[in-house]
Order: structure tokens, then sequence, then C-alpha cells
């Protein structure tokens, strides 16, 4: 079959059962759009390559399926950097694609003309620049292969412009030659055994769930595992979702402003496995002092994580879903009753310092989650944003369901909730999708909403306004005498721009109105954005100090009143 | 301490380019790196030195061995090794000092390979201290230019000569 590039490009996504991609045109893409309308594959126009890029990332992280974004060269494809470097820090499956300029012309400062290859280095997997169309099919069939196995990340394949036009015979290949590129596959069994039994010895065991067990779908297992080792678990930011939060061996989050009781059974913990978690430095604080009492059992697919943070006791280099099943059944039935009595006192102890319980009319943050959490009984995917309000959705909306939280963990992307939450309900349109996202970050992406509406999405959009850079501010309060430089934040009155996209804005400042707005936007059948004026200077606690040790947290100040 | 590794990567554009973007990106420590061909057509072989602890060296292991066009990554810091560097060396030598410059570039088992009115180009390949000694006798007779290679290395075949070739 003879191609040209650009039809080899869609002719290889269709193979690779690609049906929605996400991107803007230019110049040195034309050759691929032209060819685009005889293909089975939705694009959707974003109005940012940034925002194509997370869509991209989104949907990857909705569906498990590899998310596929394009730009053109040059300007186009520098916006797609802090995208890719979003779904890299976060290892979420995506191939972009990009234009080049000519060959000819590569290296001349042409017209539009960045070497993305070289930009993007440091924030993908891996990426490719083609100068010959016979290399498109591989390239295409390797890129998948490495955005979507062990640990997945994003590829980025630039294409020059002749390429895309030049013709060749079109055979898509069965597999793929990397011999540089390998999966775990040593026989992990020994370790496996090592670790049962350091499992079995353990009196204070804890259990760290990472984004791995959601990448490698062993949310299930993780259940069989914690229920039968009676092992409390507590997750990170990506991990949520791993374990339903409802069930009582899982703690919560842990970090920076997790759940008091996690840190500080990290702390007095004599054993803590992580499963598919790096030990970022939001989970460990000062990794001298992290988890000091405790032996370190580190399971990942990705070798080069051991050691790299916190040093390991025990490595078990592998595949979770080959793992965990084999560890199982080498676990003895336990209950750990002390253990777990102690740490019920924390988490009485923290369900009553930290929780907002406070009776009051001011419009909390806490009280809109836990209100959206009520009203959507948890059964909908959440696409939160950074700041304060993605920590008070990690805190006060309990994710029950598996994937139900995606976040920008890693690289903390401002503006990355719409543009995901875009491209997460294009992969699950039967899914209900809320994006929670504070006043900033709502504005580095607000232009998405003309996607939302171009689209009709149905997507509920709850913006937390406080009318600051609210987590930095935070900071300045806490840290730097107060002096708030550079975060107040004029906003736009937000319910009027959704109107202006043609989508339902609704504006909430009293308690009372919060229930029926969320109620309203349930029942609305397309887009319904809400702005939540909340009270402007609320902290999220509790709270590791920069530098300080996890088991020193922060607490809520005033909680001690209002307990009375 | 200083390690010795040596990496084998397919021969494509870019290559090197992300193993140096590596080495910069992750604040390693990088004394040499010096790459050619291998004797498998279209492979790559890098000898890296750098300094660091075990763990670092580990870590730069691993991390190299993730890049998709590294096929292979080894440290030989500890195996019985050769390595040799191979130097240029542009020495000033007017009329007075030349033989005595040739004559330590005999003692070196150094090659003499340009000779100029004012200068004398030395070529020697040894072992880094060999090299450093030559530069250091050279030194005082101004040096013009000098041109190393870094380290190669290559993991000996153990047998019962190999103690002994150690010397060589
Ligand atoms: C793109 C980007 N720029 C800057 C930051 C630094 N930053 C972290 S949180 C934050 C404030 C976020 O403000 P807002 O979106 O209003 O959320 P809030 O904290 O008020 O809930 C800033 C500026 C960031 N994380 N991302
Ligand atoms: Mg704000």
């Amino acid at each position: 079959m003879r191609l040209t590039g650009a039809q080899i490009v869609w002719e290889s996504l269709v193979r690779e059962g690609v049906e929605t991609v996400f991107g803007i045109s230019g110049g040195a893409v034309i050759h691929l759009y032209h060819a685009l309308p005889d293909y089975p594959i939705h694009h959707v126009l974003t109005r940012h390559e940034q925002g194509a890029a997370h869509a991209a990332d989104g949907y990857a992280r909705a569906t498990g399926r590899v998310g596929v974004c394009i730009a053109t060269s040059g300007p186009g494809a520098t916006n797609l950097v802090t995208g890719l470097a979003t779904a890299y820090m976060d290892s979420s499956p995506v191939v972009a694609f990009t234009g080049q300029v000519a060959t000819g012309v590569i290296g001349t400062d042409a017209f539009q003309e960045v070497d993305i290859t070289a930009i993007t280095l440091p924030v993908t997997k891996h990426n490719y620049l083609v100068t010959d169309v016979r290399e498109l099919p591989t390239v295409i069939k390797e890129a998948f292969h490495i955005a979507g196995t062990g640990r997945p990340g994003p590829v980025l394949i630039d294409i020059a412009k002749d390429v895309q036009a030049a013709e060749t015979d079109y055979v898509y290949p069965e597999g793929v030659y990397l011999p540089g590129y390998t999966l775990p596959e040593e026989d992990a069994s020994e370790q496996i055994r090592q670790a049962a039994q350091m499992l079995n010895e353990a009196q204070r065991p804890v259990v760290i769930a990472g984004h791995g067990v959601v990448l490698a779908g062993v949310e299930d297992e993780l259940l069989e595992f914690a229920e039968k080792s009676g092992i409390p678990i507590v997750t990170t930011l990506l991990g949520i979702g791993a374990m339903p939060e409802t069930h009582q061996l899982c703690l919560g989050m842990t970090g920076m402003h997790g759940e008091a009781c996690t840190n500080l059974a990290l702390t007095e913990a004599d054993l803590v496995v992580s499963l598919g978690s790096r030990f970022d430095d939001r989970i460990t604080g000062p990794v001298g002092q992290f988890a000091p009492q405790a032996r370190i059992i580190h399971v990942d697919i990705d070798p080069a994580e051991i050691d790299k943070n916190v040093p390991a006791d025990l490595a078990v280099v592998g595949d979770l879903r080959d793992v965990l099943p084999a560890l199982i059944p080498e676990i003895e039935k336990r209950d750990h009753p002390e253990w777990l009595a102690r740490i019920q006192e924390w988490r009485d102890e923290t369900a009553k310092r930290d929780i907002v319980g406070k009776e009051t009319d001011d419009l909390l943050p806490q009280f809109v989650m836990r209100q959206i959490w009520h009203a959507t009984q948890g059964d909908v995917i959440v696409v939160s944003d950074v700041g304060q309000n993605q920590m008070w959705e990690a805190q006060y909306f309990v994710h029950h369901r598996r994937r139900g939280l995606l976040s920008s963990g890693g690289l903390g992307t401002m503006g990355f909730a719409l543009p995901a939450a875009i491209g997460a309900q294009l992969g699950c349109p039967d899914e209900q999708v809320w994006v929670t996202v504070g006043d900033g970050g709502f504005q580095m992406n607000i232009q998405e909403l003309a996607t939302v509406a171009q689209e009709k999405l149905p997507l509920k959009i709850a913006v937390l306004n406080n009318g600051y850079l609210g987590m930095v501010r935070q900071w300045q309060q806490l840290f730097f005498e107060a002096r708030y430089s550079g975060t107040p934040l004029l906003g736009p009155d937000f319910a009027q721009v959704a109107k202006a996209y043609g989508i339902t804005g609704l504006t909430v400042r009293e308690k009372e109105q919060v229930g029926p707005a969320i109620a309203q936007a349930m029942d609305t059948d397309g887009p319904v954005l809400i702005d939540f004026c909340i009270v402007q200077e609320e902290n999220v606690y509790p709270m590791v100090a920069p530098g300080a040790p996890v088991h020193d947290m922060i607490r809520r100040p005033d909680a001690a009143d209002e307990q009375g | 301490m200083k390690y010795t590794l040596v990496a084998l990567m397919e021969n494509k554009p870019g290559v090197l380019s992300r193993v140096a973007g590596l080495f910069r990106r992750r604040n390693y420590n990088i004394e040499s790196l010096s790459v050619g061909h291998s004797e498998t057509p279209n492979i790559s072989r890098m000898t890296i030195v750098l300094h660091g602890d075990d763990r670092v060296v580990q870590q730069v292991v691993k991390q190299l061995a993730k890049l998709i066009n590294v096929t292979e990554v080894l440290d030989v810091s500890s195996q019985p090794a050769v390595f040799r560097e191979l130097a240029l060396i542009k020495v000033k030598a007017g009329p007075g000092v030349r033989s005595e410059i040739i004559e330590l570039a005999n003692i070196f088992r150094a090659r003499v390979v340009d000779v100029g009115a004012a200068s004398l180009t030395v070529e020697i390949t040894g072992p880094e201290t060999r090299v450093n000694s030559l530069i250091g006798l050279l030194n005082p007779y101004g040096i013009d230019e000098l041109a190393r290679t870094g380290r190669v290395a290559m993991v000996r075949e153990m047998n019962d000569n190999s103690g002994q070739a150690a010397y060589l």
C-alpha cells in the first residue's frame, strides 16, 4: 500500500486503537490535517497546545490507554513542553506528534524551526526526529510501545514537513526491535519470599501505595493484600484510588498535607513497604529522618527508582501485576490489633484536630469539597488542579473508586485540571467528570472553556475562588512574615466568563447555596461552572513545614477552641 | 572516588546528547567521556569516568541503562581492566631543549609526531598517570596546546598472564 507520511500517521494511529486526538494545526502539520478527514479519528481542537498535551495526559490517566496530541513546529511544539513534563513526572503514557520544518532547511533557523527533540529530551521517555518517510511506521510502533509499557511516559515524534508529503510502501510492523529497552524480566521470587518474611515478622508495618498501583491496575490485589496482611495502607496523592478510602485499613493520603495519622504511623513503623511510589520529597521530608525505625521494602518496575531517594533494605524490581499475586500467598493472615489500635488513636485525634467541624456561616472550601463528595457519592472522576484547592480536594473528597482522582503530582502544574478533564471526559463519556480548581490555576488554561463548549462536554467545574494564589499566600503567612507579595489575584466574574462561552455559570457566596448549586450542576445536561467565593485566607492543615520531618506537623490552630 | 563505566549504545543521531544531557540534568560529576565505534556495526562504545560514591554510580548505571538507545552499561571500576588514554602535546622546543624533550618522550615511550621551528608535538598513550607525569615534566618548557582523549577501558580476559600484563 502506497501512503504519504501523513496518511501513515493516521493509519498507524487507527491500528493502535486511537480514537481521539488533541491538537492545533499549523504550517508544519498541514499535511497531517489534510489527510485526517479520511480516517475514523476524532480530532479535538484545543485552544492552546498546552491544553492538548494535558488533555492527552488526562485521557491516558482516565482510561489507561495512550493519549495522543499534535502540534505544529516552533511555538506549537514549545507550547507542548509543560504538558509533556507533567506527563513525564507522573509516568503518564502520551504520544505527541510535532511538525518540523522540511529536511532541507533543518538547522538553518527556518521560520518556526525549533529543535524540539533537544528541548524535550529531559521531559520525555524517548523522542524521535523523522527525516525519512520509510522510518515512520517503525517509529510510531516503537513510540506506542515505549509510552505504554514498563513505567509509562510521554514519547514525542517530530516529523519533517516534507516527510509528511512523501510516499512510501506502508507496512505496519508487528513488533518492535529495541535492544536497549528491556522490561523487568528477572525472576524476583527470591526477593518476594524475603519480602513476605519481613512482612510476616513486622510488628508495625505500613504500606505506601503509589501511582504504580493505579498504572498497573492492581487495586483488587492491593485490597486482598491489605485484608490478608492486616497492614494499614497510606497513599501518595497519585495513589489515591489505589485503595478505597472508605476501607478501614486505608488511612488516606500521606505527606506534606497528608492525614496526620499517616505521617505518625510512618514515623513509628518498623517496616515500610512502598508499592509503586518513588519516595518523593513531598512524602518523605528530609530522607535521613524518614521512617527512622523502619526497614524499607521498595517494589518498583523502574530499577532506577531503587535507592534513588530512600535506600531500600530489600528491593523488588518488577511489575506489580506479577509481584502482588506472587506475594499474597506467601504472607500470613494477620490482624495487628495493637498497631491498628494505636493508629486509631491518632485517627480520632486527627479527626478532632484537623477536620473542620466548625459551626460557621463562612463559606469554607473544605465544606464545598465535602458537599461535592456527598452529592456525587464519590462516583465521579475528579480532576484537581494545583494549590490549596488540590489539597482540600484530596483531604475532603473521599475517593473510593479507582482512577477517581486525576491530578498533577510530580510537576504540580497549575492549569492542568481543565484540559486534563476534557481528555478524561472524552475517554470516559459515560462518567461524570468534575474539575476542582483555584482561581489562579483556572486562569492558566481558561481558554479551554471554548473546547468544552465546542465538544459539548458536560464537565462540572468548581472554582474555589479565594482571590489569591492561595498556597503561596499560605507559605507567606506561615514562613515569610505574612508579606503577600505577588499573591493577591483579581479574577474576572467567572460565571459571566462561562456564559460568554455558552456554558452555564453560577456564583455561590453563601453557605446555603452550595448544595443547591451542586445539585443544579448535576441535573444540568451540559457543562456548568460554579464560582465558589470562599473565605480568602483559609489554610491547608496539617502541614509539614518544608525541611521538617513528617511527624512534625503544623496543626489547625483553632482546633482546640472549636472542640472546646 | 573515581569510577569507570563502559556503555554500549546504538549509533543513532542524538544519542550523544541524550547521554550528555542525562549527566547534566542529574548533576553527575563527569571527568571524561570518550566515544567511538565498537566491534559491532552501528553500536558505539563510550567510556565514562566519573566521581561519586557507590550510590551515585549505581544511579548513573541505572539511569544510563534506561535510555532507550543504550544497550548495555558496565561498571568496570573494580574489575581487572586496561585503562588507556591518548594525548597530543605541543610543547615549546627551541633548538637548545629539543633533544632533552625527545629524550623525555623516549623514556615515556611517547612519539614525536610533528616537528616545527619552535615546537614539537608528542603523542603518548598509556594510563592517565603516565600521561600526567609526562605532561608534568613537559610543563616547564611551555605547553602550547594539549589534546587528551579521556580514558578508554577494556576488561581483561582472566588468565594467568593478566596480572603481568597489567604492567605492560
Ligand atoms: C504553572 C505554575 N506556576 C506556578 C506555580 C506555583 N504555585 C503553586 S500553588 C500556587 C497558587 C495557586 O493558586 P490558585 O490556583 O488560586 O489555587 P489556591 O492555592 O488558591 O487554591 C502557585 C502560584 C505552579 N505550581 N504552577
Ligand atoms: Mg486561589
